[in-house]
């Protein structure tokens, strides 16, 4: 652990593969960027990888002011062990006080490690981050400018704030998707520090042998609009009506866990906690009861319309309009009202 | 050649089913209210360290660490087939997070001794941090592969694993010892063999007596518990049953590192979710009312 810095600057941890960055990485650049700001420190992106110089102005058009970049080809693959010694090595040296992950497969699998290594706080998740003072309830010392590091826990049924007042960096995964992605600002000026670390041939102990990514074809976390369709909509066939008011509206399709088990549409449409995190301008629940599960990947969009045919389903809870009906009725209604606007 | 297996379980809340009983007046969680299970992905940790031992040979030892009733999935796992299991239970480690959990695990693995693999459920569902995992594999040294979804291969030391990445798949290589964590997507978890259920169900580890005779005998003097405690104990060495109960003393854990003092993370604030119903506007299921709502949507710029 590294103590208590209050110089340190704010970190993000850029993850990329392949040399793209993961989008997780810049919309927290956006959030580590405000955050360095109120504490009046720089903010700093680590960027390990082989052949990524490329990457750093992206960071830097982000808000980044330094950039740690550490190529080697030895980094050419994610490998935890390599990747985490240089993380944690970095910390040693810079002393930053906060560093950020995104809470992806890569994120969940590395921030714990390089944590356990650094004996430092590491709170996974987190959908919201913020600063404040905190006075400790037991020992009444206040301790000023604390990350507050806020996630869902308990199933989604409580949401927990949590604090590190002293075994630092402050370090938290934060889930994808939940911090709005900024516009790069390619006047931005930053630095870029290059960084020598030693990699001994025993932390290389893990060979990629094979891989097989999945082509993306459905961009959730991009759409201004988006509209869900649950168990409600009752069939396969069913569902052409909300891929109908997706295209009305020009939104992109979603699903609850119920449509996708009950064979309705893909599980790359599903939206949730084990599916995607969106915040879109609109969200159009339709036949979606609205369990916990689904109200935590949805419920930060800034609109919401409910439609469902029992009025004591919970998605009215996070909704802004409700309209208890069937949709199969209330759709095409819908759709007929947009047309008529053209 | 036959491989030895650790597998870390974990008995937790059942979050993924609050009923309404589980629900308080105010909207808010009545946590004792919900029932504990076997942490789902923990069970397919189990299943693939069964299958290892089928295959190959070799053996598997549980380990959990909670009170006196997380033995209930002690006997889970020996009625699914594990060979020996160990509970680890102290009020001293109460209130650990991640690290320091973690690190009372990795003390337990080493007093267990020899092994080739640790296996790990992905995540619990209390927390979903799937971070004791990682920190395990880090304070032993060895190396961490989360995500498996299956051992492709097993040649003496020499391991292959595909794990799920997320967005695909890919297939590593890596010498054993390692520590692996599981996903739901790997297995079926057996169900319990009634034989080895009628074997080991009586199976007992002292803090469960004690508790056991004081509910049972409500009444009697200190000393008479005492001699029941100390009776049924005598029995349990009888048929020795391969459960163990463990202190943080057992495992020579440094104290400091151990429950809220070698917890970094202290929770600061807990926020029950209550359903509002702030700025809700019903809208009628008529063509009237759809227009208008469209309408407002347009006018605020939410859409056009």
């Amino acid at each position: 652990m590294i103590e208590v810095n209050r110089k340190g600057e704010v970190w993000v941890y850029a993850e990329q593969e392949d040399g793209q960055l993961h989008d997780v990485s810049l919309e927290l650049c956006g959030k580590a960027r405000e955050l360095a700001d109120r504490l009046g420190v720089k903010m700093g992106a680590v960027l390990p990888g082989s052949n990524v110089r490329s990457l750093c102005d992206t960071l830097i058009g982000h808000g980044a002011d330094v950039v740690y970049l550490v190529d080697d080809e030895k980094l050419a693959h994610f490998q935890t062990t390599p990747y985490a010694k240089v993380v944690v090595d970095l910390i040693e040296k810079h002393q930053p006080q906060i560093v950020m992950y995104g809470a992806t497969a890569l994120g969940r699998d590395l921030a714990p490690r390089v944590a356990s290594a650094a004996q430092a706080g590491m709170t996974a998740d987190c959908t919201d981050l913020d600063i404040s003072d905190v006075t400790d309830p037991k020992t009444k010392d206040t301790h000023e400018n604390l990350l507050l590091q806020i996630r869902p826990a308990f199933g989604g049924n409580i949401i927990a704030t949590i604090v590190n007042y002293d075994m630092w960096p402050q370090m938290a995964t934060v889930r994808e998707g939940v911090m709005p992605l900024g516009e790069v600002d390619s006047s931005r000026q930053g630095e870029v520090v290059e960084e020598k670390i030693q990699i001994d041939e025993a932390l290389m102990a893990v060979k990629l042998i094979e891989r097989h990514i999945a082509a993306k074809t459905v961009n959730l976390k991009g759409a201004r609009v988006i509209v869900a369709g649950g168990g409600g909509v009752g069939s396969k066939e069913n569902f052409n009506l909300i891929r109908e008011l997706a295209g009305a509206i020009g939104g992109a399709v979603g699903a609850s866990r119920a449509a996708v088990d009950g064979g309705y549409i893909g599980k790359e449409h599903q939206i949730g906690q084990t599916g995607t995190t969106v915040r879109p301008a609109l969200y159009i629940a339709a036949g979606i009861s609205g369990a916990v599960q689904h109200r935590a990947g949805m419920e930060e969009s800034a609109k919401i319309i409910a439609i469902n045919t029992d009025p004591d389903a919970p998605i009215f809870s996070v909704a802004q309009y409700g309209i208890v009906g069937d949709l199969n009725q209330v759709i095409p209604m819908m759709i007929k009202s947009l047309k008529e606007r053209r | 050649m036959a491989y030895h297996s650790i597998v870390c379980v974990k008995q937790v809340p059942d979050t993924a089913n609050v009923t309404a009983e589980a629900m308080k007046e105010d909207g808010t969680v009545n946590r004792s209210a919900l029932p504990t299970i076997f942490n789902p992905e923990d069970l397919h940790a189990l299943e693939t360290a069964l299958e290892i031992k089928e295959n190959y040979g070799g053996t598997v030892t549980v380990l959990t660490m909670g009170p006196p009733k997380a033995a209930d999935v002690l006997r889970d796992c020996l009625f699914r087939g594990a060979d020996r299991a160990i509970l680890l239970t102290d009020r001293r480690a109460a209130a650990s997070d991640t690290l320091a959990t973690s690190y009372i695990i990795s003390q337990a693995i080493k007093t267990i001794g020899d092994f080739d693999f640790v296996f790990c459920g992905r995540q619990a569902i209390d927390g979903d941090t799937a971070q004791v995992g990682p920190q395990t594999a880090e304070k032993l040294g060895i190396p961490q592969i989360t995500y498996l979804e299956e051992l492709v291969s097993a040649e003496g030391k020499t391991v292959r694993i595909r794990r799920n990445i997320g967005n695909g798949w890919e297939i590593v290589e890596c010498q054993l010892p390692i520590l692996v964590t599981v996903i739901e997507t790997a297995n079926t978890p057996r169900p319990q063999a009634m034989r080895r259920v009628m074997r080991y169900k009586k199976a007992r580890v002292p803090a469960e007596l004690a508790m056991e005779v004081r509910r049972e005998m409500p009444d009697a003097s200190d000393e008479d518990r005492q001699a029941e405690v100390d009776r049924r104990a005598a029995a349990q060495k009888e048929a020795s049953f391969p459960v163990e109960q463990w202190d943080l003393d057992d495992i020579k854990a440094d104290l400091e590192r151990c429950g809220l003092a070698g917890s970094p993370t202290k929770v600061f604030r807990v926020q029950s979710i209550v359903l509002t119903k702030e700025g809700f506007t019903e809208i009628p299921a008529t063509e009237d009312g759809v227009r208008q709502m469209i309408h407002e949507l347009v006018v605020d710029r939410t859409l056009g």
